[in-house]
């Protein structure tokens, strides 16, 4: 009974930690159509960046929250540098796209080995959030109910922005018909620069979100990438719910799988992936068929 | 034409007598490598160059024909009936790739195979009972054809530059053959060559069988060259890589794939030895060939070279700019 | 070119060694003078040399996922060449070191170059087991004497490799001293058992399994982890019932593990082998490790002047205190000049300069003595340690400290060879589970 229930609420913490990673990738993917490989590596720099200021390595210790806000707004810095400089220069070619974005994923991920050596660093849990909660039968770690909150927070707020705001409405249309938008006088350059930075923001927010759980080492941008793009494949790029949606799939595809069929681990992750693309194109909640 | 012809000899002759003036055995090897990797970017170039289909997931197919042969070899089977049952497996494998992937063009066809990429590597990562997981499959011995023993470096080195220049001739008469025509017009214009009757699917599901037969053979290479096989040669990261060798050099060229693996073999294995963050470098290097040759290495080089003789005449190496448009 | 080529590369080595202090964490700054030392002693010094330099080569991993034991390993060496003056039994060293990636392919091509193109004397490394499976049959052909570190229990077993010599220890020799402690001197009776999916893990849990089971222990259950796993709450969720887990992670897992076995208020103590309470990694662990129990063939508690004088040469050159793979490598040097000694310096003949390395007897290591058993494995001591709060020492806020000795510690344990030997190889089903 414990197994059960430790494991599904796990698996919503990490499905709402897969959500964080996911929804800018989902964002950029579904209006700019472009396969962001570094994506991992953006999560991995937010990580490295976050672990940085609040362990003190600079000499100063910073507040976890402030320096998540820090870390998110350093990477996406970054992410509008590329989107301006490098992709910018090639729209609708996906070979380029692809050569570029995995060149910088390989730079980023030996920057990273240079600045920070190869020693796996944790990051400090924010104070506040270190006990635990008691759920029935089982203990359940504070901080991993916290992220769940977290995730809400930030899924709220990009619903509002999406649905409420004029930023949005451009975005929506953006990511349902890019060329129409641009007829209708949308100016799409200056919001590709804003939704790349903004999912770079995300990922990066996403790394030091999940820097308590789950530590900081390189190889991690190579260990996330797969699985935000199987969520983004299976909820459908562009579309919020389908992040939100396919984020709990693989939370629980990940967790029951890896204690369940430990062999067929990774067949039960990737094939969702497989039979969406085959079956329903666009995703579950997508709004266009790549 | 004859300087083109007077290129391609010194070429030929350059790699024929290579053991001889290339010094060391260690370089015959690495040149070993860039062989069958260059084979294996001609087969990935049939598909991400001239179908205009960009697949991330053919580290997979590479793979299991590579733990086929290992597979099987550790049997007991002789070498042929390895090598029969690899190219089988391989070509069955590609097969169903094909159909599932060909439902899709553009990013779909990205994201289908590299989830089926990620369907093999994590078979063969976790699938412990038969692929040994991490610690792989380890073979002994290589073939003898006509009782020519593979086991010397310079002999293995001929047998995979034979194979290489077969590979080369195939995709030569295939991308000049009227179905390397009708392959191109369905990456250019799908819907004009539906509208003239030529049946699309197929036409790319015969690019998807050779791109898997090349794709097969260069897996079974790797695995005799390294007498070794594990999962991390069919990651995302491999798949990527031999994308990276087909795009670097220039997608949809005959010699753009064999600079883009002589790069990336050279800078991996060569480089490395000199500098440190060899890995950035190569990053870097893509990056670069992005901004400065976003057409790849050999198309740009041509459009430079034309730029600078463009009045006096074409190029000997025009032959590279295979590109139907 | 190849003659000029080798010449370039000795410079090049030891500019690598100045660029690779560089990128150890807070040593950024503080170890460039260090490596401009070790730059300066290595710089080629012809004719003065009146035999031809020993090529030293070193297989590592210093990029990707395993850089933190692989960049540590490059250090022992480094720290071993500076203090002897880059010379081994008189002969001047060329040292050539690299980087695999830590990818089985890359090992090999990486193999090739050293023995193929800079025609090394001997070869340190790699670094873990699949990569030293990739090259096994390559450095047998090649006579190529192989030091590592790296586990593969059978290729000083049942498939025993006569180049092949491992100085530190089989994957499962310190997890059957530490079976045997938990059972005896901790008086645990079921434990749980947690490991990377593959060979390593496999055969650190049979030893331990099979020490803890013949001292009246039972595993209840063996879990397993794809290696470089994030998250370890599936298999947390499975650890009930018993009164002991045995962990053998390495690299980032043991940190992130214990972090999220005490966040889920686990409270069963936690006992490893050498990779999981690594000195290297005590600036990285929380409190929460206080009272992890582990066994290695190294400590950096070990209260002998040649420990001391290596762990301060550590942490003078690179800023960090050595942990079990700076160690390794540091003995490996230690026996490569002991054997080379014995040959009067001379490596021609490979069979009897394979033969001197494998009869090096060393009385005084950074790691006490040590000797090897006629399949080319170590015997030594290894050593069961509590993680405490340090006194402060190297500017630590974990300590290992040393609890209880094991000497003269065989591959076999207590058992006799041709016992041990009859049994299949620790693998993921051997012992099987028994019902407890």
């Amino acid at each position: 009974m414990t197994f059960w229930l430790l494991l599904s609420v796990n698996s919503i913490t990490f499905g709402a930690l897969l959500f964080l990673l996911a929804a800018g990738f989902s964002l950029i993917f579904g209006l700019m159509r472009i396969p962001n490989l570094t994506h991992g590596s953006l999560f991995m720099l937010g990580a490295y960046f976050g672990a940085t200021f609040v362990n003190g390595m600079l000499g100063a210790y910073f507040d976890f929250w402030l320096a998540a806000l820090m870390a998110a707004a350093l990477v996406a810095v970054f992410g509008a540098v590329i989107e301006r400089f490098l992709l910018r220069q090639l729209p609708g070619q996906p070979l380029a796209q692809v050569l570029v974005t995995l060149g910088i994923s390989f730079m980023v991920a030996d920057l990273c080995l240079m600045a920070w050596g190869g020693d796996p660093i944790a990051v400090a849990t924010p104070p506040g959030l270190t006990g635990f909660v008691r759920i029935g039968p089982m203990v359940f770690p504070l901080y991993r109910i916290a992220v769940i909150g977290i995730a809400i927070v930030v899924g709220v707020a990009l619903w509002l922005l999406l649905d409420r705001t004029r930023i949005g409405a451009m975005i929506r249309a953006g990511v349902d018909d890019p060329d129409m938008a641009r007829v209708v006088g949308i100016r799409v350059s200056g919001l590709f620069t804003m939704v790349f930075a903004l999912g770079a923001a995300l990922a990066a927010f996403a790394g030091i979100i999940g820097g308590p759980i789950l530590t900081v080492y390189p190889g991690i941008d190579q260990y996330m990438l797969p699985l935000a793009l199987v969520v983004v494949i299976l909820g459908g790029s562009g579309s919020l719910l389908g992040s939100v949606v396919g984020s709990m799939v693989i939370g629980f595809l990940y967790n029951f799988g890896q204690a369940l069929f430990p062999e067929l681990a990774y067949f039960v992750l990737f094939l969702p992936m497989l039979l969406v693309l085959l079956l329903r194109p666009q995703g579950l909640f997508g709004r266009f068929i790549p | 034409m004859t300087a083109r012809l007077a290129v391609f000899i010194i070429a030929i002759m350059a790699l024929v007598t290579l053991p001889q003036w290339m010094h060391g055995v260690y370089y015959v090897n690495v040149a070993s490598q860039i062989l069958f990797y260059a084979v294996f970017a001609l087969g990935l170039n049939v598909l991400a160059g001239y179908a205009g289909l960009v697949s991330l997931g053919h580290a997979g197919l590479f793979g299991i024909s590579a733990y086929a042969t290992g597979y099987m070899l550790n049997l007991g089977y002789s070498h042929s009936v390895a090598i029969a049952t690899a190219l089988s497996i391989g070509m069955v494998s590609m097969a169903i790739y094909a159909v599932l992937s060909l439902r899709a063009t553009g990013i779909g066809f990205i994201m289908i195979t590299l989830a089926l990429g990620e369907i093999v590597w994590g078979l063969a990562y976790r699938w412990i009972s038969i692929t040994g997981g991490d610690n792989g499959i380890n073979l002994h011995g290589r073939p003898e054809p006509f009782g020519i023993a593979l086991t010397s470096p310079n002999a293995f080195y001929y047998a995979a530059l034979i194979v290489f220049l077969i590979a080369l001739a195939v995709m030569t008469v295939f991308v000049r053959s009227p179905l390397g025509a009708a392959l191109m017009g369905t990456r250019d214009q799908p819907r004009r060559m539906t509208a003239l009757g030529y049946h699309v699917w197929l036409i790319r599901f015969f690019a998807c069988m050779l791109s898997g037969l090349l794709t097969s053979i260069a897996g079974i290479l790797f695995v005799y060259y390294n007498q070794f096989i594990s999962p991390q040669a069919l990651d995302l990261t491999a798949s990527a890589e031999v994308l990276l060798m087909v795009i670097s050099g220039g997608a949809g060229t005959l010699l753009g794939p064999i600079v883009g693996s002589t790069l990336v073999v050279v800078v991996k294995s060569v480089v490395s030895g000199y500098i440190e963050r060899w890995n950035f470098l190569l990053g870097a290097i893509f990056v670069a060939i992005v901004i400065l040759m976003p057409e790849g290495l050999v198309p740009g080089t041509v459009r430079l070279w034309r730029a600078a003789f463009a009045r006096r005449r074409p190029g000997p190496v025009v032959e590279a700019t295979e590109k139907a448009s | 070119m190849s003659r000029k080529d080798t010449r370039t590369r000795n410079v090049t080595a030891s500019g690598k060694a100045a660029a690779s202090n560089k990128l150890t964490r807070r040593g950024f700054m503080a170890a460039s003078a260090a490596g401009a030392a070790a730059a300066a002693f290595n710089f080629p010094t012809p004719a003065l040399a009146q035999s031809a330099p020993f090529k030293l080569g070193l297989l590592t991993v210093k990029t990707g996922p395993l850089a933190q034991g692989g960049i540590q390993m490059e250090q022992g060496v480094i720290t071993w060449l500076k203090a002897h003056d880059y010379k081994m039994a008189g002969r001047k060293v060329d040292f050539i070191s690299a980087d695999t990636g830590g990818k089985p392919a890359g090992t090999k091509t990486k193999a090739q170059e050293l023995v193929e193109r800079d025609k090394v004397d001997v070869i340190l490394g790699p670094l873990a087991a699949f990569e030293l499976l990739a090259i096994t049959d390559y450095v047998r052909d090649h006579k190529i004497p192989t030091l590592s570190l790296a586990g593969a229990d059978d290729i000083t077993q049942r498939r025993p490799n006569p180049y092949f010599l491992r100085p530190s220890a089989s994957s499962s020799q310190a997890m059957q001293p530490m079976g045997h402690y938990a059972a005896t001197e901790m008086g645990k009776k079921k434990a749980i058992s947690i490991d990377f999916d593959f060979a390593f893990g496999y055969e650190q849990q049979g030893g331990f399994q099979a020490a803890f089971e013949k001292d009246g222990g039972c595993v209840l259950n063996k879990l397993w982890a794809p290696l470089g796993t994030p998250d370890y709450t599936p298999y947390l969720a499975q650890m009930t019932g018993c009164d002991v887990i045995c962990q053998g992670f390495a690299g980032s897992g043991p940190i992130a593990f214990m972090k999220q076995y005490a966040n889920f208020g686990l409270k069963f103590p936690v006992v490893t082998g050498e990779t999981g309470g690594d000195d290297a990694l005590l600036h990285a662990f929380g409190d929460e490790a206080v009272g992890m129990i582990n066994c290695a063939p190294y400590t950096l508690d070990l209260e002998t002047d040649t420990n001391k004088k290596f762990a301060q040469a550590m942490v003078k050159n690179f800023n960090t205190v050595p942990g079990f793979y700076a160690a390794g490598l540091y003995v490996n040097c230690d026996i490569v000049d002991a054997g080379l000694k014995a040959t009067d310096g001379k490596t021609d003949d490979k069979e009897k300069f394979m033969a001197a390395l494998k009869a090096v007897k060393l009385k005084d290591t950074p790691r006490g003595p040590i000797s090897f058993d006629h399949l080319g494995n170590v015997v030594g001591s290894f050593y069961i340690r509590r993680i405490e709060k340090a006194k402060n020492d190297y500017g630590l806020k974990l300590w290992n400290k040393t609890v209880k000795t094991y000497d003269n510690v065989s591959q076999f344990w207590t058992w006799p060879e041709k016992e041990f030997l009859s049994h299949p190889v620790y693998s993921r089903n051997y012992p099987a589970l028994k019902k407890c």
